[in-house]
């Protein structure tokens, strides 16, 4: 028998009948540009699909509906802030006005785009009780190496060169000791204490003359507030170094913390999670640094400045660590992240993350007696469990669940990070999901338990409902087969 | 080669066990368990200096990539080159045939600093990591 399949799986490409078309020209096309020169013309027609008006519209709803994504399903990816991207943020950012927009446009013919950058970088830093912010970074980790960048140049203009150790505790996202070593810092991993949080004996001991930057997680990826900011920051600042703080996680304290005011000095925000653009499949993100003012001469040019009524594009910084991205950075990015903001009033922004909070907490208290918390503590945005030890006597895994969790309509959590948590599922629900939402998420969870503990078998056989069954990952990794 | 009672053992789970004037270095079994199959190997370059607790190598696994740290300080004398053809010798045989390098040891006396079989045992069952 024809396995079925196979057959619908088709690339576009593998539908094609020579001669077939969507449109139809009538005569030949006229162009005003000049004929392409003989030799640079190719020998052969390219190999396009060729496909009827019908077979493209088939083939790529089909597409739309295989694929597993947001608009179709929860998706609770830990750490990823999976949240509703308002769509009239697209309609803003596409605008002719901004679209049109020469990239080497004078500042003169620039004033509405560089006006919504300017008062972006004025919300952004009053959010994170900063003094100075660049918009350029395209995302979280290019934040990171900016802003350590940053650091770095600030060490050396104070003639501290001998300042090249990073601190980074194990509940860090994985970037953060990435970042440091990309810029030639000995990144020093240090444990955090039984509760999830930074061991102040354990930093104490690691801190010295040779500390720049000490990079906290905040929230961390167990989803813990670090509660001691405020004496790691003290004591980071007695030793002479940096605090610099990965905000990847920012929806947890947005409206509410000032992390400029917890003694802060260097920040990332991801605009792609916390403010509510799309990313996923590669992005384009944004990730802007905000900093104390005493790193302000050390941030990226151009920084955007408001002069009189004019706004102008600031290159005159001779102590800039120079150029990290084309132009103003991912623009588009960055006004659908504008946008976001101006729709929320500051007690509005206050609840997006007592919300995401609310949410995160719910998940977990839900589930506590199926998928027990790393943490005993309340959560911030995000919660990280494991399988039962009941289900883990039935040899589940977290894989299993999350593999079963297809077959319920739910994307799975991000799974086995972070490292310093056994088996972790890492549930962030985001403000925008409803409470029923998390309390069919919760449901089917628990009917996964239930299934590992009677039907074990149901879960190793998981997905069944997909347009792929469980893929040998290990073969995958070991002989990987690049091909289509 | 080492029988898992005579190695020594680290609190980020390598082992290291004294075969002549060089010890013998790879995963505990308990740590090839927890990490799921192998699936690369990065190896350490011949005479490479080692730096006891400093990360020297990777080993990633299908969950994750995670660092080696040298058990004790010295000098990489010889790599196991089986292990990056086929990584999956290491969950078949994390002691005997998926050891990963070879290292002469600054102060072999450094290795009885690190846990025994026993300690090991009771590390683990601790659940720290």
């Amino acid at each position: 028998m024809e396995d079925i399949t196979t057959l619908d799986n088709r690339l576009s490409i593998e539908k094609s009948s020579p001669g077939r078309r969507a449109l139809k020209f009538k005569g030949r096309l006229k162009h005003s540009a000049p004929p392409i020169p003989e030799n640079l013309r190719r020998k052969t027609a390219p190999r396009l699909a060729e496909l009827s008006e019908f077979d493209v519209v088939r083939h790529f709803t089909r597409l739309s509906k295989i694929n597993f994504s947001l608009d179709s399903h929860f998706y609770p990816l830990g750490s990823c802030t999976m949240k509703y991207n308002p769509r009239v943020n697209e309609d803003i950012a596409a605008l002719d006005g901004f679209t049109g927009l020469h990239p080497m446009a004078p500042d003169e013919a620039a004033q509405g785009t560089l006006e919504c950058l300017y008062n972006l970088q004025t919300l952004l830093c009053e959010l994170c009780g900063m003094e100075a912010i660049t918009l350029q970074p395209a995302a979280g980790a290019h934040g990171e190496f900016a802003g350590l960048m940053a650091a770095k140049a600030y060490f050396a203009h104070k003639n501290q060169k001998d300042r090249v150790e990073v601190i980074v505790p194990d509940s860090a996202h994985g970037t953060n000791p990435a970042s440091a070593a990309m810029l030639g810092f000995s990144s020093i991993n240090i444990d955090s204490g039984p509760d999830g949080r930074v061991d102040l004996e354990v930093l104490k001991r690691h801190l010295g003359p040779k500390t720049a930057v000490v990079m906290l997680t905040i929230p961390n990826t167990l989803g813990i507030f670090e509660s001691g900011i405020e004496t790691i920051s003290k004591m980071v600042h007695e030793a002479g170094a940096l605090v610099y703080m990965d905000g990847a996680n920012f929806n947890a304290m947005i409206g509410m913390i000032k992390p400029g005011e917890l003694g802060v000095d260097i920040m990332h925000l991801n605009m792609h999670k916390t403010f509510s653009t799309p990313h996923g499949g590669g992005g384009p993100g944004a990730g802007a640094i905000a900093v104390k003012k005493y790193l302000d001469a050390y941030l990226p040019v151009p920084v955007i400045k408001k002069e009189g009524n004019r706004y102008c594009a600031d290159f005159n910084r001779p102590l800039s660590i120079g150029k990290v991205k084309a132009f103003f950075g991912n623009t588009g990015v960055l006004l659908k992240a504008y946008a976001y903001l101006l729709m929320h009033s500051p007690r509005e922004l206050g609840e997006i993350s007592e919300n995401a909070i609310i949410n995160a907490n719910y998940a977990k208290a839900l589930l506590k007696d199926y998928y027990p918390s790393h943490s005993k503590d309340h959560c911030m945005h995000e919660c990280v469990l494991a399988p039962s030890p009941e289900m883990m006597a039935k040899e589940i895994t977290t894989l299993d669940v999350a593999k079963r969790l297809l077959d319920y309509g739910f994307h799975a959590p991000t799974i086995y990070f972070p490292h310093i948590a056994h088996e972790a599922i890492m549930i962030e629900p985001t403000e925008t999901e409803t409470r029923e939402t998390v309390e069919e998420f919760a449901s089917a969870m628990k009917k996964i338990s239930a299934e590992a503990l009677n039907n074990p078998q149901k879960l190793k056989d998981a997905p069944q409902t997909m347009p792929v069954k469980r893929l040998d990952e290990v073969q995958a990794a070991r002989q990987p087969n690049l091909r289509w | 080669m080492p029988k898992p009672e005579e190695a020594r053992y680290t609190k980020t789970h390598e082992w290291i066990a004294l075969e002549g004037d060089q010890s013998l270095v790879g995963v505990s079994d308990h740590a090839q368990h927890e990490m799921g199959d192998v699936v690369f190997v990065e190896l350490p370059k011949m005479n490479q200096k080692l730096e006891k607790d400093k990360p020297c190598t990777v080993v990633e696994s299908v969950k994750s990539a995670f660092d080696i740290y040298a058990p004790v300080a010295g000098e990489v004398s010889a790599v196991n080159a089986a292990v990056t053809g086929d990584p999956a010798i290491i969950n078949q045989s994390p002691l005997e045939k998926g050891w990963l390098f070879k290292m002469k040891a600054a102060n072999p006396e450094d290795l009885k600093t690190l846990m025994d079989w026993n300690a090991y045992q009771e590390f683990i069952k601790q659940g720290v990591h």
